[in-house]
Order: structure tokens, then sequence, then C-alpha cells
């Protein structure tokens, strides 16, 4: 016993996707505050497998906020209480001891249970796949310096960016739409030069994916944004809308 | 009885090595590449850009991560830069000082034909990733900008605020992609390679586990690249990534391909501490920090106030104490190395005693006044000064702020930050040629998984220039010297009986492990594997350290084999099987990884052996006796042959590494 908050945890248990899931309740003892929330999940499954219950199946990788891979839908918000912090980065001394805590995946058609609290986010490689990049093969660069990019423009692009992938937009979005997502990418590279030649081109089709993926659409409400552990701008959305009407005013198709 | 290993080095002078080599390297046809498969295992900075550029080129590749999704490899955590010699800063750069400070900093244990090769085409790495689209940061003039990083006194290291290996992977990967959608790359994610499949001694395939449903699969390719990263989990607590595993390359090993230095481990000296047992991972400080923090403790010992408590007169900046030339920018063994020293030594601040500070006080009010100044402000109060260094800090380091604050709870921009070296990258890994070939024809290793280029100690912000340049630049050349006579071999089907066997191999394996039953969880033998390394085997190595590590280790794998508890079944998403998998292959490298730090009676770089020091406590290196690579061969349980490839130095003097 590290600490001593003791907790009560309802999780979604679910084997695989064809066959319903369920909540089960869980109480957790002696949790420190200055444990991260996955590693109160490690006490709890180590616990499990001590008394030969299968531990719960989560998503998590760097467990540093960066590689997008944690996906928990914490009392109902994704990645938890904290504005820009996913789950991974989120502590124990954001809770309090007694707390009731509903820990749920990512809910979204598009996003399969695998198990547990374990989705499949294939659909957002192939949204990128579709059109986010700039067709560049390697060795055709010329000298980085040749092509100056006002630091403003770069600096935005950066902000953009820094999208991790982790489908907390989709998850918070009552339509379940992936449209900060696409529009981050689509907004790095319109607004930056390398992005140019391609851009209403990449604007059309990775809409077009994202829609054929069945994501829902987009309906202004800045849920995403809110919740996006990156605080990923809404005003991507607004940009990604210019572009994708621009697009489908001047396409030749 | 040891075997010769070529290392195929050109001949020639250093300089023109490989653009002579890469003209005169056979070629494959575009007719023949459309029908040769490539096998590419890892999707970080270096799978991404071999399988993406491998691709374009017209080869097919299947490429394969255990991740969710090939953006997730742990490249994507990597911080504070790239290196490249392009002298934008014009302070007197170059691709022979990049060799150089490469090679002193892997303190000559490294090639000097495969790093000359690496400051060769590390300008191109960063051409291609503006290409991308890449954001790097930027100067107002619309420049790229650079800043420093430590064991060098230039400015070389190009970066994205704090997230530079996020946005280089994101590039590789778009271009990973970009090939998905053509239809060039067939993409396995939430797949682990379990094995490499060999027919007449040449690597033709992998076996595959598809952690979704838990089927083994077999894939045929004329060649196989293992960029599957380092093993620095064997010590359980390390900045990599939790997933992040030796697997690939130590089946490749036990295959017959030789791993090369395995006890090269780096410890990086910025991390935040460890704050109790239930700890899972660490979490790196970029090194860039080192760039403007300064780093000290009391110079009193078991001082109990808090840092800003302490007058300045009573704080030993240490490193800027031993070594005036590169103060806080030593490498990072020396770094590592002060902090346990001082640590040790009864000077260690925080609960736990075992930090340093990294205090950011003076780079505020520094960054303040500079702002006053450009702000025509020259009657600021003290506050309005500290406020607009706060604000110059946050831009540069703002979300390594953020993240410290979020796991410690406490201010960094308030307080000085504690940190403690941790575990960060192997050196080490599987020994390849000048190709990137291992001994096991076909077979090649990328990245980090391989132990090429950085000697005993990597520099900071080489890592991502390795990987990429690896898989953009090195790679798409050098494959045409072997498949260039593979063109008449057609795809083998993979009901071959080398096939079969592999995967009744891996069945087998599979369900041994389940069948045992026992009582402990596998994350439970991982952590007690990684108290004995980094006890054993971590900053200090001694020769009765090391002995008694292999007999625990040893023991430690007998009660692993019959005593692991993996619940769950064999056909289905099973998190702890494969990570039972994993920890089994961890506990067999560890047991090598003693094996060569008792074998060489050396220290150097991030090797430190007690027994082997100078009298001001800095590694004692033996060029006479152990200026060569440790491959070790594969022979049988707890058995090795050692392979020592010489290292030989024509363009390098030999000298003891001084940073002072």
């Amino acid at each position: 016993m590290e600490g001593n908050m003791n907790l009560t945890l309802k999780v979604w248990r679910q084997k695989n996707k064809k066959v319903n899931g369920k909540l089960e309740t869980y109480k957790v003892a002696g949790i420190s505050e200055d444990m991260s929330f996955l590693e109160m999940f490690d006490v709890l499954n180590e616990r499990l497998v001590s008394e030969g219950t299968e531990p719960i199946s989560f998503d998590h990788d760097c467990r540093e906020g960066i590689c997008g891979m944690c996906s928990m839908y914490i009392n109902g918000q994704p990645h938890g209480p904290l504005q820009g912090v996913t789950t991974c980065q989120l502590h124990m001394r954001s809770f309090k001891d007694g707390d009731t805590i509903v820990v749920e995946p990512w809910r979204a058609v598009a996003f399969p249970v695998i198990k547990d609290l374990v989705v499949d986010r294939s659909s957002f490689d192939r949204i990128i796949a579709s059109g986010g990049f700039v067709s560049v093969n390697t060795g055709n660069a010329q000298d980085g310096n040749s092509l100056p990019i006002p630091k403003d423009d770069a600096d935005k692009a950066f902000m953009a960016a820094a999208c991790i992938g982790c489908g907390a937009c989709v998850s918070a979005c009552k339509n379940a739409s992936a449209m900060l997502f696409v529009s981050a990418k689509v907004s790095q590279l319109s607004l930056l030069p390398q992005g140019q030649p391609e851009r209403q081109d990449r604007a059309m089709k990775m809409v077009a994916q994202m829609d054929a993926e069945g994501f829902g659409t987009c309906t202004n409400t800045g849920a995403c944004a809110a919740e996006c552990p990156k605080e990923i701008s809404l005003e991507n959305i607004a940009r990604l809308n210019r572009e994708y009407l621009g697009a489908s005013l001047g396409s030749t198709n | 009885m040891s075997n010769k290993l070529d290392a195929k080095i050109p001949e020639g002078p250093i300089a023109d090595k490989w653009t002579k080599y890469r003209s005169t390297v056979p070629l494959v046809n575009p007719a023949n590449k459309r029908s040769l498969e490539i096998i590419v295992v890892g999707t970080g900075l270096a799978g991404a850009s071999a399988a993406a550029t491998l691709a374009e080129m017209g080869y097919k590749v299947k490429a394969f991560c255990f991740q969710d999704s090939p953006r997730r490899a742990h490249s994507i955590a990597a911080q504070g830069g790239i290196n490249a010699a392009k002298n934008y800063q014009n302070d007197g750069d170059s691709v022979y000082r990049l060799f150089y400070d490469t090679i002193k900093g892997g303190d000559y244990r490294s090639r000097e034909g495969n790093v000359h090769r690496l400051a060769e085409v590390s300008g191109s790495i960063i051409d291609q990733c503006v290409a991308q689209g890449v954001p790097f940061a930027r100067e107002y003039g619309g420049l790229l900008s650079n800043r420093s990083f430590g064991g060098t006194q230039v400015q070389r290291t190009f970066y994205a605020a704090g997230q530079t290996g996020q946005q280089l992977l994101l590039g590789a990967y778009s271009g990973l992609e970009r090939q998905v959608g053509i239809g060039n790359v067939t993409m396995y994610t939430r797949h682990e390679m379990l094995d490499v499949v060999t027919i007449d001694g040449k690597a033709r395939g992998i076996i595959a586990k598809n952690l979704v449903t838990g089927e083994l699969e077999r894939h045929f390719g004329h060649s196989v690249l293992l960029c599957t990263g380092g093993y620095g989990n064997v010590f359980y607590l390390s900045t990599n990534a939790m997933g992040s595993n030796v697997t690939a390359a130590w089946k490749a090993h036990k295959k017959g391909a030789n791993f090369a230095n395995p006890c090269y481990t780096q410890i990086h000296p910025t991390c935040i501490p460890v704050s109790g047992d239930h700890q899972s991972k660490l979490t790196l400080m970029s090194e860039s920090l080192r760039n403007d923090g300064r780093i000290w403790v009391p110079k009193k010992q078991n001082d109990t106030r808090l840092g800003n408590d302490i007058p300045e007169e009573e704080r030993d900046y240490y490193l800027e104490r031993r070594y005036p030339a590169f103060g806080n920018l030593v490498p990072r063994d020396i770094a590592s190395r002060a902090a346990k020293e001082r640590c040790d030594a009864g000077y260690g601040v925080g609960a736990s005693k075992m930090a340093v500070y990294l205090d950011y006080a003076y780079a505020i009010e520094r960054y303040g006044k500079i702002e006053a100044n450009k702000k025509n402000m020259h009657n600021s109060s003290k506050e309005e000064i500290s406020e607009m260094g706060k604000a110059v800090v946050k831009e540069k380091y703002g979300n390594l702020f953020d993240m410290y604050k979020q796991i410690t709870g406490e201010d960094p921009y308030e307080l000085p930050m504690r940190i403690y070296p941790a575990v960060h990258y192997t050196m080490g890994g599987l020994w390849v040629d000048y190709n990137l070939m291992t001994n096991v024809p076909g077979l090649y290793a990328l990245g980090e998984a391989n132990f090429s280029d950085h000697g005993a100690n990597r520099l900071g912000a080489s890592a991502l220039m390795q990987g990429l340049a690896d898989g953009y630049f090195v790679i798409p050349y050098t494959i045409g010297s072997y498949l260039s006579s593979e063109i008449r071999t057609k795809a083998i089907p993979t009901d071959h009986p080398a096939f079969v066997e592999a995967e009744k191999a891996v069945q087998e394996r599979i369900t041994k492990l389940l069948n045992i039953k026992g009582k402990q969880s596998p994350e439970s033998f991982h952590k007690r594997l990684g108290k004995i390394m980094w006890e054993k085997c971590g900053m200090a190595r001694s020769e009765k350290g090391l002995k008694e590590a292999i007999a625990e280790i040893q023991a430690l794998k007998n009660e692993f084999w019959s005593d692991v508890r993996i619940l769950g079944d064999a056909d289905e998403f099973n998190p702890e099987l494969d990570k039972a998998g994993r920890v089994a292959d961890f506990i067999e490298l560890g047991e090598l990884m003693c094996v060569d730090a008792l074998n060489r009676n050396e220290s150097c770089g991030g090797h430190f052996r007690e027994e082997y020091q100078t009298e001001e406590g800095e590694a004692l290196r033996d060029d006479e006796n152990y200026m060569y690579v440790s491959a070790w061969e594969y022979e049988g349980e707890s058995k090795w042959n050692l392979n020592p490839e010489p290292l030989v130095y024509e363009n390098i003097k030999i000298a003891q590494r001084s940073y002072k």
C-alpha cells in the first residue's frame, strides 16, 4: 500500500466485438496520489491476476502523452477531467478518496471495440492514406533553407500538427465526427507552401474517406476541441470548411 | 573459436567511401523491383522511412507494427531534436566535425566508415523532412532555427518545440500511408513478429502473430528489415514506451544473427525521478533543457532546505566546476555519472535524496532582461523581468514544463526541477555490416535495432538522425547489393517446410507459456529482472556484481518458466500473453548484457566498470585490448561465442576523451 485513497471503479468489460459488454465494479484501495491513472489500473490488474480474474485490457504505450494510444472515457469525458492532458498523464491527485469513477472505451461506429477498453482506430490511418501527405519521394528535396516560411505560418502549422491521433475528438462528439482530426492535418499542410500543389485534392479526398468510414457530420458544438488533449483549435475546422468549399467550387471533376 | 566478421567497409579515403560505393553498388531494374518483396518490421523513424522509400522505388513492401497504428512507434516520443551538419549558423560546423564529435562522443568505439556516412547524409534528412511539411522551428526571417545539444560546441540541432520525434515520425508516417494508399505497401498493425524464417541460410520471411485474433501468420520476403528499436525496457523502468521490446531482434539472434555490444546502455541524465514502487515508466526531460538550465546540488551533505532557500554561495554547480569547457552540456554518460556520484556521496535533493536540481531561475532572469531591452523597458521591476523571462522559456520548453508539473505536482517556473538519470537508449544491437545487413544474408537491422553508429555512448539528437539516415538514404542503396542477386528467386510459397516448422515452434512456445499456470504475473518477473539489471548492470558495474547478476538471472529464468501465470486464451486479444513472451526474451538478453559487460574489462562511454577509472573518476579505456566490437553468436542456452570485430581508426587520433 503506497497511498491512502480508496476508490470504486466501474469499468467496461467486453470479451470481443461480437458479444455484449457491461460495466463491472471494482474496489481499489491504497492508491497514492502520485500514481498516474494507468498505474492505478496496473495495480488493479496485478490484483485481478492474483485472484485469477482476467485483467482489464486497455491501450497504452508511451505513457508520456504523445503516442496517442491511451484512450479511456473517464466519468463521461475522454481522457478524464483535466484539460490538455491524456489519460496516461492524468494523476490520481485529480481525484478524491472515496470517488466512484466510470471508465468506458471510446464510443463510435468507426471505432469498434476490440476488447474491454481497446478500440480499433485504423479508420484514422485510412483517412491519412487517402490524402494526408505531401507527395514527395525521397531524394527530391531542395535545400531546407531555400524556402523561407514566415514564423507565424510555421507556428500555426505546428500547432495543428501537434494532433496525436488519439480519437478523443470523435469520442467527445455527439455525432462521432472526425472533423477535428481531419482538419488538423488539412490545416497543417495548407498553411505551408509545400502543401499547396495538392491542397484542394487533399481536402476532398480526406473528407470523402472520413464519410466512407462512418464518422458523423460536424454540427459545430465544439466538444472536440474542448476535450482534445493537445488543444487543437476549432479554427482548424473552419479552415477545413473553407478548403473543402473552395475545392468543391474549383473542382474540375 | 571466433568467426571473422566482414564489415565490408569500402576502400578509399573516408570522405569518398560512401559516394563511390553508392555509385557502384549494383542496381535492380524497375521491372524486377516489382517482383521483389521486402518485409519491414517496426514503423518508427527507421522502419517508416525505409518502407516508404523502398515502396517509392518500386519494391513490394509489407510493413508490421505491434501498435494500433504505425504513427505510435516510440520514435514519436523523442523530444529535443535532430542533428545535421548544415552549418546554417555559420559557427564552423562541417561533415567532418559531426563525424568527429560522434566518434569522440561514442568514446572511440564506433566504426569510422559508418559514422562518416551518417554525417554526410545528415543534411539531406532535413531537406527531405522540410519537403514533407514537417513544421520545424523557424526564425522570424523564415529560416530554420537551431539549438545546441550535449557533446558539441556548435548549434546543429533542428527541432520542433519539444516534439521533434513526433513531427519527424508523422512525416515518415505520412509517406508510408501514401504508399499504403497507392497499394505499394501492405500494412499490418497490431502484429508482432515472433520468428525469422531462414531457408538455406538466408532470411526468407517471418512468422507474425495477429495480436487481435491470436492467429499466427506466415509472410514471405526476399529480405527482412528489422527496425524494431532498442531494448532499454530490459531494465523495466526506462524512458521507453511500455510496449518497446527486444523480441524481434532476439528471435533473429537465436536464428544466427550476432548481437553486438549489448552492454552499451545510455543512461540519460535528465529524467523525472522515481516517485514510488507503483512507477511503471520514467519520463525524460529533454536534453535541450541543459542549454539554458543549470544543474546543481547543495554544498552541504544531507541539506534538507528547499532549493529556493539555499543561497547562491552554498550551491555546487558540479558540472560547471568539473568540466568548464562544456559545462552543463557534457555528454550524457558523463552528466549521468556525475549526478550519481553526488547523490551517492550524500548531496542528493528531494524526499528520496536521489535527485539533483535543474534550475531555470537564471535563464528566466537572463531572457527577461533581453526582452526588456528589446522592448526598451529599461526600468522594469524584478517581477516584470521574471514574467517576460517566463514567457520566453514557455515558448521554448512549454510542453516539457507542463509535463513536469503534471507528473510531480510542482511548478518548474517557480521551483528548480528535480532530475535523476534513467535508462533511455541502447547503443548495442544486432551486428550489421556497412550495408546494414546482419551476418544472416537478407536480414537487415536499421535504427536503434542495430549497433553501428554510436559506439559506447550516443550524443543527443543523433538517434533521430540515424533512424532516418538508415531508412531514407542508406538502405535504399545498399539493399541493391543483395537483391540484385535475388532477381531469379521466385516468391517462396509459405507451405515450405521452413515456414511450417518455424510456425510450429512459435505455437509450441505459446502453448508452453499458457500451460505453466503458475502464480506470478509476467509484470512481476519483469520488475524483478529490471531491479537486477539496474543495480548490477546499470550506471556502474563490477566483476562481482555482474557474476551475481548472471546467477540471479538464470534463477529468475527457471522461476519464470515454472511459475508464470498467464490468464486468457491464445486465440484472442491477450496482452498478458504478449507481455510474457517479451519478458522471457528480456530475461535471456539480460544475461547476455551481463556476459558482455563482464567480458569488457575497461570503462568506455555508457559502460562503466568500477575497477577501471582514472583518479578523477572518469572512464578508463583499454584501447590495447578492447578496441573491438563484441559480436556475440548464440550457441545454445546461456552459451555464446564472442566474435570480435577490430575497430580501425585511420582518420581520427585516439585520445582520452576530455570535456574539461
